[in-house]
């Protein structure tokens, strides 16, 4: 269940003061459907803990224009290129609801992930498990479930 | 009614004498004149004898069916087959994928007549949008106090702004009470297994969780052995079964 406080059910794991640490690099943020919060190629500084609303993820392509690779929703993060080097965003990301969420400084969460190894672990874990979830989501779009076999 | 590029829905009024009443769940063993039988769930039960239909066209018969003019008489033989538990006031978590909304449909449909406090949800995933069954019904639905509705399709197009992905996306974060919610599962074995394992993940009890099951058919009631899996007869003892069940079973190919 979505916390009221954090906003987001992914930092669940951590302790109260780690949270709050946390937290403290970033603020909520609010966004009307259409706005683009970060392009391809673009310095990746912030990470979304999305409270409610809806994010879609894009690549231009060319003569189509952008085009949506996943939704990212309520609970969910959105943006991970800020985690490993050369922190530049590989996709864009442009909302598609009115929009809610906890918007993190890339830059503080990285001195957090290097200085409090304690810490960074759990963040990174976090990540890593939005990573799987996403890498196994997509796999499964791969196999083309729904085609119709004929 | 045409649903997409290769579905239907069709509603059959009885010729002769009408069949017992179906549940949700259930199927019918539907013959095309001189092609073939084959089992196709009831996806709304109008109580008045009429049965509906939703056909996907992947072979003979199902393309038969699904080519099917009004005034069309086809062989109709059942009900068969278990029927999706929906006997308490648990919330009721729907998920399915592509065709897989069809058998869940009466649920939707039951659950909006009966207007009881039970919270609803739906998440359906398909190809593309173009391929969502019963878009306009479940507009209507997200639009009304009645079911959350969550669509998801595996490639947007230009105009789509509902989800793109797939099912276990929505699925892994949709607010939920696990303690208290019955999931029923409709759609491709590895989606069914994927999506049980995350709901068992968020706490969803396996007791609570339902699949329909898909096999090859023949006799539809336990006479010929066609659909057997592992120990089942799926045209009699499913096609809907607790996960309990259906989980030893699912890496079991086709007898
Ligand atoms: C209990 C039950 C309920 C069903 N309910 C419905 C329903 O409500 N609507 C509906 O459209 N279908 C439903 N089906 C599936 C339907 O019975 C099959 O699509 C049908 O048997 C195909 O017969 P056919 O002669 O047209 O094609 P076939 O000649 O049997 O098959 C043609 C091709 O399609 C493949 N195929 C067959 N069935 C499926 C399938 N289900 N999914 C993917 N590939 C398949 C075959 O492997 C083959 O490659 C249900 C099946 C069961 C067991
Ligand atoms: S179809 Fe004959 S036993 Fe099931």
């Amino acid at each position: 269940m979505t916390d009221p406080h954090s906003g987001t059910p992914l930092l669940a794991g951590l302790s109260e003061a780690q949270r709050s640490v946390v937290e403290a690099t970033g603020r909520i943020e609010e966004y009307t459907p259409g706005t683009r919060l970060f392009d391809e190629g673009g310095d990746a500084d912030r990470c979304w803990l999305i409270i409610s609303g809806q994010v879609a993820v894009d690549t231009h392509v060319l003569h189509r224009g952008p085009v949506t690779l996943q939704s990212v929703g309520a609970g969910e993060l959105l943006g991970w290129s800020w985690l490993i080097p050369p922190y530049r965003w590989h996709f864009g990301a442009v909302t598609v609801a009115p929009t809610r969420a906890l918007v993190l400084d890339a830059s503080q969460v990285r001195v957090l992930v290097e200085t409090d190894p304690e810490l960074g672990f759990l963040l990174t874990r976090i990540l890593l498990e939005t990573l799987v979830n996403r890498l196994q989501a997509t796999r499964l779009r791969l196999l083309d479930l729904y085609r119709n076999p004929a | 009614m045409t649903e997409t590029s290769d579905s239907v829905t069709l509603t059959l009024a009885p010729a002769g004498d009408r069949l017992p009443e179906f549940r949700p769940g259930q199927f019918a063993m539907l013959y095309a004149h001189g092609i073939g039988e084959i089992p196709i769930s009831v996806s709304a039960i109008p109580g008045d004898g009429t049965l509906v239909h939703t056909i996907r066209a992947v072979g003979p018969v199902s393309r038969a069916l699904h080519d099917a003019e009004p005034g069309t008489v086809l062989g109709v033989r059942g009900p068969f087959g278990t029927a999706w538990r929906l006997d308490d006031d648990e919330g009721l978590l729907l998920v399915a994928g592509g065709i897989g909304l069809a058998p869940l449909r009466p649920v939707l449909r039951q659950a909006l007549a009966c207007r009881s406090s039970r919270r609803v949800i739906l998440i359906a995933g398909a190809r593309t949008p173009a391929d969502l069954l019963y878009r306009e019904e479940l507009r209507r639905l997200s639009d009304m106090d009645g079911p959350e509705v969550v669509l998801t399709v595996d490639r947007g197009e230009v105009g789509w702004n509902g989800r793109v992905g797939f099912v276990t996306e929505p699925l892994a974060t949709h607010p939920i009470d696990p303690a208290h919610t019955t999931a029923l599962l409709c759609g491709p074995e590895p989606m069914m297994r994927f999506c049980a394992r995350a709901l068992l993940g968020r706490g969803v009890p396996a007791e609570r969780i339902e699949v329909s099951l898909e096999r090859n058919m023949q006799c539809g009631n336990g006479l010929c052995g066609h659909c057997q899996l592992g120990p089942l007869l799926v045209c009699r003892d499913g096609p809907v079964v607790g996960y309990p069940v259906a989980e030893p079973l699912f890496p079991v190919k086709e007898l």
